[in-house]
């Protein structure tokens, strides 16, 4: 398998998505790398520590694994051979129209940005890293605009008070926020839907504003904050007002996935800020949290506020955002290729694989089946927008058997099966047609139960299996009494059967309770 | 509407019912409605049998079915209020045993009703009975092998008989000899019934179902059980075929493919095919446990260091396995978690899939001893964060947690699905001895330098940690 590593085309594209560290890891998953001349430049990697890491630096465009930030432009992509695997950043759920042409050119795509938020799969999350990246850039930014301290300090020139500053969202980019200011010694207050960040953000040295709103408190099952209530949203927006009087930095990180920015201040709230306040709006590039925010801009208000609306927070730390994606796509790449020998083997059962694989033989693959996450540690409402994707089952290949024994079998099977139908009497083909049916619909229905559930799945198919009482009943007292006595012990041994076994699966379940809320 | 059309329709309304009840089952959200559905076929089912039968029946019949299975309802339902939730296996194959006695006797009832009475009979079209006759035999063959398999795989999971799998010469020969003679007999059957040829039958599977389990070890068991219930299922729908009636036929292949569906998922944890776990146990298979022999040092610790370390653990794995069944060591290891869990340190349970006796067994005792369900995940769950946990406690664990099966390509578990409880910063092993698990192969787990031995009864070392606590 060889690796590509392009330069990325985009001029405002500083990282790349290799860095020597991580070449390493990938030739010893098997694999060959090729860099492009000049791939690392921006974020200050040579060509010569490529080199010595054991990369080459040529053509990477011919690899049969491309890895990149950003979707190649379709003068890139018509270098790519049919069958090679893209892995980037590429935004499957704002670009439908990219995943077809991507699919239509034959490239597996792996998309970065749909990591499922599963605990296995944090390490190769790469939103995550770069919300991390752009929370921590976000109070540098501030601070550099910002004309005072953010420590308080005492001076033989007086006293200078600490600046306070309002994160909005307790994501990883807003707890990435909340770490940078507090450790520059501000005073750091955070806002967030879910209730049960309170902790982490007071573990970073901010204050939680707990909006109580009722209902308000929401229960994320997927990872991801969803849109808030009326009642919620009215009392948030006096907490935003009350703080734009108070706080002299703003960062916003509210993203909801799949949906526009929603509006965190407004221009009236902007209006209260004090002259030289700054206010960095993360969500700029989605609609914007703060109204009169403009995406690659930095606008002055005419009260003097400074609203800053970079788009490229994670890219403006290139080593650093560079050594963490690539770090997620080695860890992506391990679970590729788990026999770490160079064969890239896209086990579709999978659901983290699953997740990622937007295109795939011609195939446009997102949205993904859903599935649902309790996600601890770690909030997200800063996430690039991910559908909570509506179920659209999409038929995953087969396994790994050989293709020709597995259809010979198939093949005799339905012979037989044809035979012995083709030269039953009438009344046993129809009990052949409904065996073969039910033994299909057993397997599905089964399929789907959890393994938790296996024991009491017996007990209960051994309760109904008891049903065989029906024909004893059926034979009893209609032919003599050997048939009749036969009958009887029959009917006790299955009755036993079909009381103890449903008596027994209810035992069992009452006993399985759910713990208290974690 | 005659009674006849009616019992075909509550039959329809019943197999939905069932299908209802297995999808019901998938979820444990909706496990307990599964159950109720499933309560509700059997009596839709049941209710229309009795009418039915009852149509031709004097009174006193009528009151002598009652009583079969009042009796029987009852033997069952005491049975099920008592079971112990670590006798859950022994219960469930002894209730397997059952079905394929009731299929073998259904079987013999079609055979004298129709085969013995000769040309005399009147219930199957005259040139329908040699079809009878093939459903006759294999009727009662299923059964009869569902029967005696079951009820040895009872006496090893009580301990009635040797757990050690019986080896005669020539074994594979022999299961595959006793199927053939079946299938001859069964086409002398066919050709000319007689009593004789039925007795063979029934003699040759009876002895073939006990042969078939005896020769299978202890730690196989999740598969046998698995798969004596999908005979059991094929059993009832062979009854089915053999009466025309749909609904046995319905619910007995949904109960078979739910039992063969269960082995397979078996024999994939311990990567081995289905003919191999029937062919015989590991040790046979390979002949020689070359790897049974690495020495090593093993760190003792006790219950004091187990305690502490476990205070000072940010989180923490529990893998339980058959030992901790036997020992009874469920309650205190709840009573461990919930300990743990009020100081703020995460407890998890990680379960193989082949742990137990049974499919899914330590789910139901961590259940029993109120352990919540959501902690309780499966191998593929916990796999990739066993790096990052602080402590792995393992419970009568052994060949489940056997770091050979992926490092050492000659080990007779090479390749077999385990939890890597050795990446974790700490792993304690509860054992008795030193002494090898059911493939017969040492673990080199114990010898790392990060695993340490706590010996003796699990339950009594689970309740000196929680005293030291």
């Amino acid at each position: 398998m060889r690796i590509g590593v392009p330069r990325e085309p985009g001029a405002r594209e500083t990282r790349v998505a290799a860095t020597p560290a991580t070449v390493v890891g990938l030739i010893d998953l098997g694999a060959t790398v090729v860099v492009e001349p000049g791939a690392g430049e921006r974020a200050s990697f040579t060509d010569d520590a490529y080199a010595a890491a054991g990369a080459e630096i040529g053509d990477p465009w011919s690899a049969d694994v491309l890895l990149a930030l950003r979707t190649p432009d379709a003068e890139h992509l018509d270098r790519l051979a049919p069958g090679t695997t893209l892995i980037a950043m590429v935004g499957p759920a704002r670009h439908p129209e990219l995943l077809a042409d991507l699919a239509r050119r034959g490239i597996t795509v792996l998309a970065t940005d749909a990591v499922p938020r599963i605990s296995r799969a944090q390490s190769l999350d790469v939103l995550s890293s770069m919300a991390n990246i752009a929370g921590y850039r976000a109070v540098v930014e501030a601070a550099h605009r910002f004309g005072r301290f953010f420590t308080g300090q005492v001076t033989a020139a007086g006293k200078v008070p600490p600046a306070k500053v309002l994160v909005a969202g307790a994501g990883v980019a807003g707890l990435a926020a909340i770490g940078a200011a507090s450790s520059l010694g501000a005073v750091v207050r955070a806002t967030d839907p879910r209730p049960e960040v309170a902790e982490q953000v007071r573990s970073l040295g901010g204050d939680f504003l707990a909006v109580e709103a009722g209902d308000a408190a929401q229960e994320s099952t997927d990872g991801y904050a969803r849109a808030t209530s009326e009642a919620y949203d009215a009392r948030a927006a006096e907490i935003y007002t009350e703080q734009a009087a108070d706080v002299d930095v703003v960062i916003t990180t509210a993203l909801i996935p799949g949906r526009a920015a929603p509006r965190l201040l407004t221009a009236a709230d902007v209006a209260l800020m004090k002259p030289g306040s700054v206010v960095v709006d993360m969500a700029a590039g989605q609609g914007g949290n703060v109204e009169g925010s403009v995406a690659d801009e930095v606008v002055v208000t005419d009260n003097g506020v400074i609203i800053v609306g970079d788009t490229d927070l994670a890219a403006r730390l290139p080593a650093q955002a560079s050594q963490l994606y690539g770090t997620n796509l080695v860890n992506l790449l391990k679970l590729l290729v788990p026999e770490k020998d160079g064969r890239l083997v896209l086990d579709l059962d999978d659901v983290v694989v699953r997740g990622v694989t937007v295109t795939h033989h011609g195939e446009v693959l997102w949205p993904p089946p859903p599935i649902s996450v309790s996600a601890g540690a770690g909030g997200n409402v800063d996430r690039a927008p991910v559908e909570p994707a509506a179920a659209t089952p999409v038929v995953a290949p087969a396994k790994v058997a050989s293709p020709a024994r597995r259809y010979t079998l198939i093949a005799v099977a339905f012979a037989l099966l044809f035979a012995a139908t083709a030269f039953a009497p009438p009344a046993l083909a129809t009990n052949l047609t409904v065996f073969v049916l039910a033994v299909v619909i057993g397997y599905y229905v089964i399929g789907k139960v959890h393994h938790a559930l296996h024991t009491p799945l017996m007990s209960v198919t051994n309760a109904i299996s008891g049903v065989v009482v029906v024909g004893a009943l059926l034979q009893f007292g209609q032919h003599g009494t050997v048939v009749s006595v036969l009958a009887f012990v029959a009917i006790l041994l299955a009755s036993i059967n079909i009381v103890g076994g449903f008596a027994v699966t209810r035992r069992m379940l009452a006993m399985f309770t759910k713990g208290p809320a974690s | 509407m005659s009674a006849g059309t009616a019992a075909t329709a509550a039959y329809i309304v019943a197999a939905l019912l069932t299908v209802m009840s297995l999808a019901g089952l998938s979820r444990h959200e909706t496990a307990r409605a599964g159950v109720a559905y499933g309560i509700a076929g059997m009596a839709v089912a049941l209710v229309a049998t009795v009418v039915l039968a009852a149509e031709s029946l004097t009174a006193g019949a009528i009151a002598l079915l009652a009583v079969a299975m009042v009796v029987g309802g009852g033997i069952g339902l005491w049975r099920a209020r008592v079971v112990e939730m670590t006798g859950m296996p022994e219960l469930i194959a002894l209730l397997h045993s059952f079905v394929g006695l009731a299929a073998v006797l259904v079987g013999w009832n079609g055979y004298l009703e129709v085969e013995a009475e000769g040309a005399a009979q009147t219930t199957v079209a005259p040139e329908l009975v040699g079809i009878h006759s093939v459903e006759v035999g294999i009727g009662v063959f299923i059964g009869a092998v569902t029967f005696t398999g079951s009820l040895v795989a009872y006496g090893k999971l009580s301990g009635r008989m040797k757990s050690r799998p019986l080896t005669l010469p020539g074994k594979n020969a022999l299961n595959l000899g006793a199927l053939v003679a079946f299938a001859a007999l069964t086409v002398a059957f066919t050709v000319t019934p007689s009593l004789g040829l039925m007795i063979a039958i029934t003699a040759v599977a009876l002895a073939l179902g006990w042969h078939l389990v005896a020769s299978i070890g202890g730690g196989d068991m999740p598969v046998v059980v698995s798969m004596l219930n999908s005979y059991s299922g094929w059993a009832a729908a062979a009854s089915g075929f053999l009466l025309d009636n749909t609904l046995l036929i319905v619910t007995g292949a949904l109960v078979g493919s739910s039992g063969a569906y269960l082995s397979y998922v078996m024999c994939q944890a311990m990567n081995r095919s289905f003919l191999s776990v029937i062919a015989g146990g590991f040790g046979v298979e390979s002949g020689t446990a070359s790897s049974g022999t690495e020495e090593g040092e093993h760190r003792e610790v006790d219950a004091d260091a187990v305690a502490e370390m476990l205070a000072e653990a940010s989180s923490v794995v529990i893998v339980p396995g058959y030992g901790m069944a036997v020992a009874q060591a469920q309650y205190p290891v709840a009573d461990l978690t919930r300990r743990l869990v009020e100081r703020g340190i995460e407890v998890r349970f990680g379960i193989h899939p082949v742990a137990g006796r049974l499919p899914g067994h330590m789910n139901v005792l961590l259940a029993e001893a109120k352990v919540p369900y959501d902690v309780v995940l499966e191998m593929d769950e916990i796999n990739d964060d066993l790096a990052s946990t602080s402590v792995v406690l393992v419970i009568g664990a052994n060949d489940t947690v056997n770091p050979a099966a992926m490092e050492d390509p000659g080990s007779p578990i090479a390749g077999m699905p385990v939890l890597r409880v050795w990446e974790a910063k700490n792993v304690v092993v509860f054992k008795r001895s030193m002494a090898v698990g059911y493939a017969g192969v040492q673990n080199p787990l114990f010898f790392r330098a990060n695993t340490s031995m706590i010996f003796g009864d699990a339950k009594a070392r689970v309740e000196d940690i929680l005293k030291a606590l």
